[in-house]
C-alpha cells in the first residue's frame, strides 16, 4: 500500500469537513463536520505510525479520540446554551460582534 | 497487496461519499447516520493499517458514545427532522471554493512530498506491525513514556465534564 | 501487630463511612460508632507501642549475642551510642506502577510512628468523648462525628506513610478535614472565611511541599520511599544544592501547615471551629503534621540545611522567630482560645527550632508532651465556655473568678498551664529542656537564648490567662457551674498525662526512652547529638519561669481589672505603639490583604491605566498631531496646487472600501473561518512558490 493513498483520503475528508464547518448553519452539524476533520487527523496519525513503525502515532490517535469526545461534550453544551437563549440552533444568529 | 488495495479503494469511496452526505444532507438525523459510515470506514482503515486497538476504541468511543451524544444534541435542540434547505447558510459556494482549493493544495503537496512511498507489510514486517498495534504494546507506551500526557488528558476530561454541566445547566 | 498496623487507620475510615450513612439512625446519632472505632484504634496503638518496645528490646539483646535479626534490615551498632539499629517494620502493597517506578501504599512502623499513633488516637478518643457533651444538640452532630473520624483517619494515614506520596495524600486529607471542621458552623460568614483562610494559607505551603516531594523523588533516583530518600540525602548523592532546594521546598510545607512565621495567620482564625476541633487541630493532628514531616524526612533537612554544622539555618531561624512573635502576640488577646492559639504557634516554633538545631529527640518529645497539655488547655477553655460563659471566649467580659465554681476545670487548667510554662517536674519542662540543652550544647547558643526568652513570655502570658479566667470576680452574666462528666473526665485524663508524660524521657533521672525507642538509630538518620544533663540550664529555665509568673502576678494580681496593662499602654508611648502593633498582629494580615492582594490588583490596574493614558493616548495624540501638520502641508502645497478632483476621487474610493470592508466584520464566526481557511490556503501556496 502506498502511504499517499491514506494521506490523500485524509486530506479529502479534512476538506469536506472544512466545507461543512463553513457552510452549515445548524450548530450540531458544524460539530459533526469538526468530527470529520479530527477523524482525518487520526487517519494521518495511524498511517504515519504504520509507515514509520512508531507506536506513538497510535498513542496520539487515542489522545485525539479522547479530546474529541471532550470537545463534543462541551461543544454540544454551548449549542444547547445558544438554543436556549436564541430559540434556534443556528450559528448565523450569533452575530453580536457585528461591526 | 491487491486485496488490501481493493479494500482500501472501496472503503475510501464509501467514506468520501458518506462524508459528502454528512455535509450535504438536508436531514440532521441522516447526517448523523452518514457520520457513522465515515467513522466505521475509518475504523476499517485502521485495521487495514494494523492498528487494531485504536480501531476498536474508535468504534466504541466514536460510534458508541459520540454519535449518541449527537443524537441527544439533535433531540434537545429540536432540530427540524424533515427535509428542508434551512440547514445551510448563504456562503455555500465560497465554502466549496475554499475547501476544493485547500484540497488541491494539500494533495499536490502530499504527492510531491511522499511520492509513492510504500507502507511495508511484506513478510515479517506485517507481523511486526500487527504486534505494534496490540493493546499491550500501546499500554506500555501510554503508561511509561506518555504517562504525564495521559494524566493531563484525564484532567481535561474531568474539566470538560464539569464545564459541560456548568454551561448547559438551567439556573 | 506491627505488620498489621494498617488496621489502625482503616478503622476510623470505616467509621467515617458508617457514621455518614447510618449515623442518623443510631440511638446516639453516630457518636457511639466514632467512639468505639477510636477506642479500638487506641487499643491497637497501645499494642503497637508495646510490641515496638519488645521489638527493639529483642533486637538489642540479640545484638548482644551477635545475631542478626531478620526483616531484611541490617543491624549494627549505631556509632553514636550503645543502641542497636532497628529498621522500621515495613509492610506494603503495590499501589501503581509507572514504567520502572513502583509506588506502594502501606505502613512503616518505627518509634516515631508508634509514638504518633498513640498520641493521635488517645487525643482523638478523648475529643470524641468530650464532644458528646460539648456538641450535644448541634444541628450537624452526626456530620461532625463523621468529619472527626475522617480527620483522625487521615492523620493516621499520614503518620504510617512509608512513601512521600502517601504522606502527601494524608496531608491533603488532613487539610480538607480541617477546612470542613473549622467551617462547621458555616451559617456565620466569619467561620466560613476562617475556614477558607486556613485552607488557602496552608495550600500556599502545600505547593512548596508538592514541589519538594517531586524534587526529592528525582534527587533520590525516582523513588518515593522515605527511608531511601533519607539515606540518599545523608550521603549527599547528586550534590548538596539539590537537597538545599528540596529541603527549602519541604520547609514551605512545614511553615504553612505548622503555622510558622510568616504563614501563621490562619491558626488564630481557625478558632472559629468548635473547641474540640481546635484541641484536635492544635494537639494531635493538622499542625503537628508539619513537625512530623520535618522529623520524618530529617535526613533531607539535615543535609539541606547543614544542621550538623552549627550556626544559623533557615529552619532554626523560622522556628526561633515564631517562638518570639507567637508568645508576644499571646499577650494582647482577650479571647482565651486565641491566647492558646498563639501559644500553639509559639510551641510549634520550639519544635521546628528543635529540628533546626539538631534536637530531633527534643522536638519529637516536645510534640508528644505538648499534645497532652495543649489538648488539655483547649478542652479546659471549652469547658469554661460551655458551663460558665454562654459559649463566649472573652476572658475580660465573661469570665473571672471561675475557680470557685468549676474546681476540676480550674485545677486541670492550672496543671496544663504549668506544664506549658515548663515548671519542674511537669511534662513541658522535660521536653523544652531537652530542646534547649541540645541547642546550647550543639553550637546553637543563640537559639537557646531565644528559647529561654520564649519560656519567659510563655509563663507570663499563661499567668495572665489563668488569672483573667479563674481569679478575681465573675464578670459574666450566667450561672457558672462545673461541666458534666463527659467533659471533666477527658480533662482529668489529660492532666494526668501532662504531669507524667515528661518522665518518658527525663534525662535528669537517667530515663531516655525516646532516645532508646523513638529515635531511629541506623539507616537514613543522621547522628544526632544527645545532650548531657545540665543542672545550670534547668535551674535557669525554672528561675525564668518563676520570675515570669511573679511578674505576671504583679501585673494582674492587685490591679483587679487589668489596670496594670491598661495604665502602661496609656502612660508610655512606646508601650502603646508596641501594643497597637501586637493587637494588629504585626500588620501581617494587612500586608497579605492590602499589600499582596491589593498590591497585585492596584498597580496592575494603575499601570494599565498609565499605559492607556500616556502611551496609547500619547501615540494617538502624536499621530493626530503629525497627521494635522502633514495635512496642513499637503493642503498648502499639494491640495491647492494638485487637482482637486483626484483628492475627491480618493476620498470617494476610501469611503467605498470602508463600506465594503464593513461587511467583513459580520460578527459571524463562519464568515471569519471562511477567510481564515482561504488565507491559510493562499499562504501555503505562497510558501511553496517562494521557498
Amino acid at each position: 500500500m502506498v502511504l499517499n493513498q491514506f494521506l490523500v483520503l485524509a486530506a479529502a475528508l479534512f476538506c469536506i469537513g472544512i466545507y461543512g464547518v463553513l457552510a452549515r448553519r445548524n450548530g450540531v452539524l458544524v460539530l459533526m463536520s469538526v468530527e470529520l476533520m479530527l477523524n482525518a487527523v487520526n487517519l494521518n496519525l495511524i498511517a504515519f505510525s504504520a509507515y514509520l513503525r512508531e507506536v506513538s502515532g497510535q498513542v496520539f490517535a487515542l489522545f485525539v479520540i479522547t479530546i474529541a469526545a471532550a470537545e463534543v461534550g462541551v461543544g454540544l453544551a454551548i449549542v444547547l446554551l445558544i438554543y436556549r437563549n436564541l430559540h434556534s440552533p443556528d450559528l448565523d444568529r450569533v452575530d453580536e460582534l457585528k461591526g | 497487496m491487491i486485496a488490501q488495495n481493493v479494500t482500501f479503494w472501496i472503503l475510501a469511496a464509501a467514506m468520501v461519499l458518506a462524508a459528502i452526505g454528512v455535509v450535504r444532507s438536508q436531514n440532521v438525523v441522516h447526517a448523523a447516520l452518514y457520520l457513522v459510515v465515515v467513522l466505521a470506514g475509518s475504523a476499517a482503515q485502521f485495521i487495514l493499517l494494523a492498528a487494531e486497538f485504536v480501531a476498536w476504541v474508535q468504534v466504541l468511543i466514536y460510534i458508541g458514545a459520540v454519535i449518541i451524544l449527537f443524537l441527544f444534541g439533535i433531540m434537545l435542540t429540536r432540530a427540524p427532522m424533515r427535509s428542508d434547505t434551512d440547514l445551510d447558510n448563504d456562503q455555500r459556494w465560497p465554502a466549496a471554493v475554499v475547501s476544493l482549493f485547500l484540497l488541491g493544495v494539500l494533495s499536490t503537496l502530499l504527492i510531491q512530498a511522499f511520492g509513492d512511498k510504500e507502507i511495508d507489510i511484506s513478510g515479517g514486517h506485517g507481523a511486526e506491525l500487527l504486534a505494534q498495534g496490540r493493546a499491550g504494546s500501546l499500554a506500555e507506551s501510554i503508561f511509561a513514556a506518555y504517562v504525564v500526557p495521559f494524566e493531563l488528558v484525564s484532567m481535561l476530561l474531568l474539566a470538560a465534564l464539569v464545564g459541560a454541566v456548568v454551561i448547559a445547566r438551567r439556573d | 501487630m506491627l505488620e498489621y498496623a494498617w488496621i489502625i487507620p482503616v478503622i476510623p475510615t470505616v467509621s467515617f463511612v458508617l457514621i455518614l450513612f447510618f449515623g442518623k439512625r443510631m440511638p446516639r446519632q453516630g457518636s457511639e460508632i466514632g467512639i468505639a472505632a477510636l477506642g479500638a484504634s487506641f487499643v491497637l496503638s497501645c499494642v503497637a507501642v508495646v510490641q515496638w518496645i519488645q521489638h527493639v528490646d529483642d533486637a538489642t539483646s540479640e545484638h548482644g549475642l551477635g545475631a542478626l535479626r531478620s526483616l531484611g534490615k541490617s543491624l549494627f551498632l549505631a556509632e553514636s551510642g550503645a543502641y542497636a539499629a532497628v529498621g522500621p517494620v515495613v509492610s506494603t502493597v503495590e499501589w501503581f506502577k509507572i514504567g520502572a517506578v513502583e509506588v506502594a501504599v502501606g505502613t512503616q512502623i518505627d518509634g516515631l510512628a508508634v509514638m504518633m499513633l498513640f498520641v493521635v488516637t488517645i487525643i482523638s478518643l478523648l475529643v470524641h468523648v468530650y464532644s458528646t457533651a460539648y456538641m450535644h444538640g448541634d444541628v450537624r452532630y452526626t456530620y461532625f462525628y463523621a468529619a472527626l473520624s475522617l480527620f483522625t483517619a487521615s492523620m493516621l494515614t499520614l503518620v504510617v506513610a512509608p512513601t512521600t506520596l502517601q504522606l502527601l495524600v494524608g496531608w491533603e486529607l488532613v487539610g480538607l478535614c480541617s477546612f470542613m471542621l473549622i467551617g462547621h458552623w458555616w451559617e456565620e460568614g466569619a467561620n466560613t472565611n476562617a475556614a477558607m483562610k486556613a485552607f488557602l494559607t496552608t495550600r500556599t505551603g502545600d505547593v512548596g511541599l508538592m514541589i519538594g516531594v517531586i524534587v526529592t523523588f528525582f534527587a533520590a533516583g525516582q523513588t518515593f520511599d522515605i527511608v531511601h530518600i533519607n539515606t540518599v540525602a545523608l550521603e549527599g548523592v547528586g550534590g548538596h544544592t539539590i537537597w538545599v532546594v528540596g529541603a527549602s521546598c519541604l520547609m514551605l510545607g512545614i511553615i504553612g501547615k505548622s503555622g510558622q512565621f510568616p504563614l501563621h495567620t490562619w491558626l488564630p482564625d481557625a478558632m472559629a471551629g468548635p473547641t474540640p476541633v481546635s484541641a484536635l487541630i492544635h494537639a494531635a493532628t493538622m499542625v503537628v503534621a508539619g513537625v512530623y514531616l520535618g522529623a520524618r524526612l530529617y535526613g533531607v533537612f539535615w543535609q539541606g540545611f547543614s544542621i550538623g554544622d552549627g550556626g544559623v539555618n533557615f529552619m532554626a531561624l523560622v522556628g526561633g522567630i515564631t517562638i518570639l512573635i507567637g508568645a508576644a502576640l499571646a499577650f494582647v488577646q482577650d479571647d482565651i482560645k486565641k491566647v492558646l492559639a498563639y501559644s500553639t504557634i509559639s510551641q510549634l516554633g520550639y519544635m521546628v527550632m528543635g529540628l533546626g538545631v539538631g534536637a530531633w529527640v527534643g522536638a519529637v518529645f516536645h510534640l508528644f508532651t505538648h499534645a497532652f497539655f495543649k489538648a488539655l488547655l483547649f478542652l479546659g477553655a471549652g469547658s469554661v465556655s460551655y458551663s460558665a460563659s454562654h459559649h463566649s471566649f472573652d476572658m475580660r467580659e465573661d469570665m473571672g473568678g471561675l475557680r470557685k465554681y468549676m474546681p476540676i476545670t480550674f485545677w486541670t487548667f492550672l496543671i496544663g498551664s504549668f506544664a506549658l510554662a515548663g515548671i519542674f517536674p511537669l511534662a513541658g519542662f522535660w521536653s523544652k529542656d531537652e530542646v534547649l540543652a541540645t541547642a546550647g550544647q550543639g553550637n546553637y547558643e543563640i537559639f537557646m537564648v531565644v528559647g529561654l526568652v520564649g519560656a519567659f513570655l510563655t509563663a507570663a502570658y499563661m499567668t495572665r490567662c489563668v488569672w483573667l479566667t479563674f481569679f478575681g470576680e465573675y464578670r459574666g452574666h450566667g450561672h457558672p457551674h462545673e461541666s458534666p462528666r463527659a467533659i471533666t473526665v477527658p480533662l482529668i485524663v489529660l492532666a494526668g498525662f501532662s504531669m507524667v508524660a515528661g518522665l518518658a524521657n527525663a534525662t535528669a533521672l537517667g530515663i531516655e526512652k525516646f532516645v532508646e525507642y523513638v529515635e531511629p538509630h541506623g539507616e537514613g538518620f543522621p547522628e544526632v547529638f544527645t545532650p548531657d544533663f545540665d543542672l545550670g540550664l534547668v535551674a535557669l529555665s525554672n528561675a525564668i519561669v518563676v520570675i515570669a509568673i511573679g511578674i505576671g502576678l504583679f501585673f494582674w494580681l492587685d490591679r483587679r481589672e487589668l489596670r496594670g496593662l491598661k495604665g502602661l499602654t496609656e502612660r508610655s508611648g512606646a508601650a502603646k505603639a508596641g501594643h497597637t502593633f501586637l493587637v494588629n498582629k504585626y500588620y501581617l494580615d494587612h500586608l497579605y490583604e492590602q499589600g499582596i492582594v491589593g498590591g497585585i490588583k492596584g498597580p496592575i490596574a494603575r499601570a494599565s491605566y498609565w499605559v492607556n493614558q500616556r502611551v496609547i493616548d500619547g501615540v494617538v495624540n502624536a499621530v493626530g498631531k503629525g497627521a494635522t501638520a502633514f495635512g496642513r502641508v499637503v493642503y498648502r502645497y499639494v491640495d491647492q496646487d494638485v487637482v482637486d478632483g483626484a483628492v475627491n476621487g480618493i476620498a470617494h474610493e476610501t469611503d467605498q472600501a470602508g463600506g465594503l470592508l464593513r461587511y467583513v466584520q459580520s460578527g459571524r464566526v463562519q464568515r471569519y473561518a471562511l477567510m481564515l481557511f482561504a488565507a491559510v490556503g493562499l499562504l501555503a501556496v505562497a510558501l511553496v512558490i517562494f521557498s
